[in-house]
């Protein structure tokens, strides 16, 4: 149990998708002009992340890993599809995507218009794909690390886009040189709250 | 016969020409369109990596914009999203084999950034925008162009942090050449660390947008 705690609070403060691995940059300086829509965006990130992580460690484990086919029989014990892993892994978040949207809209409306649109949006976010491809670098041990490790992964990258949007919105009050306004503030107010992130280095539950 | 040539494009018109230039400048993927940052910044910290993955984009991105423009006329278009990532990703996955054959020890560094290729937004982005609707050696250049615009930008970067965190440019000890660690000068080992990328990536576009003030934005 502890070793969940730590992996989630590791991967939102230390290992923040923003601020240490740039993932999900895109549409993190996209969408992050108001508060409103980018909460909207990283309460999907986050929901899309908690789903295709453990999904995608399924996959990995018993597909596509070396010796993971064993179950189908000895034979298969050398068979290595690694290689097959990003192909894999894309057509599993691209799916999920769709069929999230449809249970969202079928069973719950409101969330859906609120959601909605950024949905799509979030089949090519790198946040996810990265999400998945870490899980398999780090080989995580159990289906519940790796959730743990997909959900904060998610939080981390929703506190760091509703932290910029929030910035942004009030700097349109401030005098900023011509050539820097909106996007190269934008870079350099993300380089400095990574300063700040890295002040949580090393900690350890 | 002669007419037919007369109305074919030379092979590079100003209008191709174009194509590969203006990604460079005033059209670039990273500055200016804002697409394809998520990769850019995190293999910068030294030029060798961010030289093999300008090389890998640009392979990818050049070969996927041929294939989807060869294919424009019959995917259909609810499905397009799909049928280009699974083109994008067979390429992706082509690359990583080769690299981890021949630079395996690069390839390691630059770890998972390489399949996330795949979602890099400026391969999409010019999928979307150009190759579903133009023909394939236009596209061809289109790719080049904006995988050029992409690498100048990556391989700036990379030098000014190699240079200044390391002291070194593509591994060889320039500033102990110089020898300016006997007056006192000290590496920076701040420039290594992922948030002065984004940093430096802000002079840039700062650097560039005083030059050209038409690229200035309204707030």
């Amino acid at each position: 149990m502890q070793e969940l705690v730590n992996i989630f609070v590791k991967s939102i403060f230390i290992d923040n998708m923003v601020f240490a691995y740039f993932l999900g940059m895109c549409s993190y300086l996209a969408v992050s002009k108001t508060v409103k829509t980018s909460v909207g965006l990283g309460i999907a990130v986050i929901f899309v992340l908690g789903i295709t992580v453990p999904v995608d460690f399924l996959i990995n484990k018993y597909l596509l890993s070396e010796g993971a086919l064993t179950w189908l029989g000895p034979d298969f014990a050398s068979v290595d599809l690694s290689f097959l892993s990003f192909i894999m892994f894309i057509a599993v978040i691209a799916s999920m995507v769709q069929l999230v949207e449809m249970i969202i809209e079928k069973f719950s409306p409101a969330l859906y218009t609120s959601l909605g649109i950024f949905l799509p949006l979030i089949a090519v976010n790198c946040a996810i794909l990265g999400g998945s491809l870490f899980m398999q670098e780090r080989e995580y041990a159990s289906i519940a690390e790796a959730t743990s490790f997909g959900l904060g992964s998610g939080v981390g990258w929703f506190l760091a886009i509703v932290g910029i949007a929030a910035i942004r919105e009030k700097i349109r009050y401030s005098n900023v040189p011509a050539p820097l306004r909106g996007l190269g503030i934008t870079f350099i107010i993300t380089g400095l709250m990574g300063i700040a992130f890295m002040s949580f280095m090393g900690i350890k539950l | 016969m002669a007419e037919e040539v007369k109305t074919k494009e030379p092979l590079f018109s100003p209008k191709n020409k174009k194509l590969i230039f203006n990604p460079l400048s005033k059209d670039n993927p990273i500055t200016v369109q804002v697409l394809g940052i998520c990769s850019a910044l995190a293999v910068t910290a030294k030029l060798e990596p961010a030289v093999v993955m300008s090389i890998s984009v640009l392979a990818v991105l050049a070969l996927a914009n041929v294939v989807i423009s060869l294919l424009r006329n019959t995917i259909p278009s609810r499905i397009r999203i799909i049928v280009q990532l699974v083109v994008i990703a067979s390429l992706v996955i082509l690359v990583d084999q080769v690299l981890k054959a021949f630079a395996y020890e690069v390839s390691k560094q630059l770890s998972v950034f390489v399949g996330l290729i795949i979602t890099n937004c400026i391969i999409m982005g010019r999928l979307e925008a150009f190759a579903m609707g133009n023909k394939p050696w236009p596209s061809f250049l289109d790719g080049l162009g904006n995988a050029f615009g992409y690498a100048w930008i990556l391989i700036v970067v990379a030098f000014f942090r190699e240079l200044f965190g390391s002291g070194s440019v593509y591994g060889y000890p320039v500033m102990e050449w110089i020898g300016v660690y006997n007056i006192g000068y000290k590496n920076n080992g701040m420039m290594i660390l992922p948030p002065m990328a984004l940093i430096t990536v802000g002079i840039i576009i700062w650097v560039q947008r005083s030059r050209n003030k038409e690229l200035i934005e309204e707030n």
